[in-house]
């Protein structure tokens, strides 16, 4: 086994395993955490960390090959989704009404009113 | 190494499910039901690599495509109670009620 190779084979296992540890790592404080509010950031440990090293490991095991640019434009796209959707779900939920249950520093975000929806509040504006 | 990784993936997947079907309220579940299906691309990705077989990551790039599309729509769903065009009401309805 040459240097090069196992440098690639180092560097890979060391990517996927911390991606792979990061995954765990959020996975178990969506189950442990106390409110969706705190879930919220460990779902972002997931999408952000966890995919990025996932998938760097991969692409360094796959070479300068077609499947390394498959997985860097999964990897992009993920990376946009990923904060996308969590800001979809946070924003639904804040404008349903939930709001987070503990917290002394958070009285005014606990006692703010719900906003209202983008619609109703463009028809209102457009009136 | 790519078995440990589609071991801890495999737990991982496991571990957000039961988030799913315990989930307090409707938006922890979408949450959660996000991540799984982040999760599950990567896993089908693993699972190329596992099997020698990397034709996997096309699959796993339409799965990519219809978890975020999806998850847009549940959301839509619950907050306007309609896929489709938002029906819109008068806007003096609207300010009046």
């Amino acid at each position: 086994m040459s240097g090069l190779e196992l440098l690639v084979e180092v560097l890979s296992w060391g990517f996927i395993l911390s991606g792979s540890a990061f995954l765990l790592i959020g996975a178990f404080g969506v189950l442990r955490f106390p409110d969706f509010w705190s879930r919220l950031h460990a779902v972002s440990v997931m999408d952000s960390a966890g995919v990025i090293l996932l998938l760097i490991g991969m692409a360094i095991q796959a070479g300068p090959t077609l499947i390394a640019v498959k997985l860097i434009i999964i990897g992009i796209f993920l990376f946009i989704t990923g904060p996308t959707a969590t800001h979809a779900v946070a924003n639904a939920a804040f404008v349903s009404g939930l709001r987070p249950k503990e917290g002394e520093g958070l009285k005014s975000i606990i006692d703010a009113p719900a906003p209202q929806p983008e619609a109703k509040k463009q028809a209102v504006e457009a009136s | 190494m790519f078995a440990v990784a589609a071991i801890a993936l495999l737990i991982a997947m496991v571990i957000v499910l039961i988030r799913v079907f315990r989930g307090e309220t409707l938006y922890d579940r979408v949450l959660a039901v996000n991540a799984f299906g982040t999760i599950t691309v990567l896993f089908i990705g693993v699972l190329g690599f596992l099997m020698e077989r990397p034709d996997f990551l096309d699959i796993a790039m339409l799965y990519a495509l219809i978890n975020f599309v999806g998850t847009i729509a549940i959301l839509k769903f619950f907050r306007y109670r309609a896929i489709g065009d938002i029906p819109r009401k008068d806007p003096e309805e609207e300010a009046a009620g």
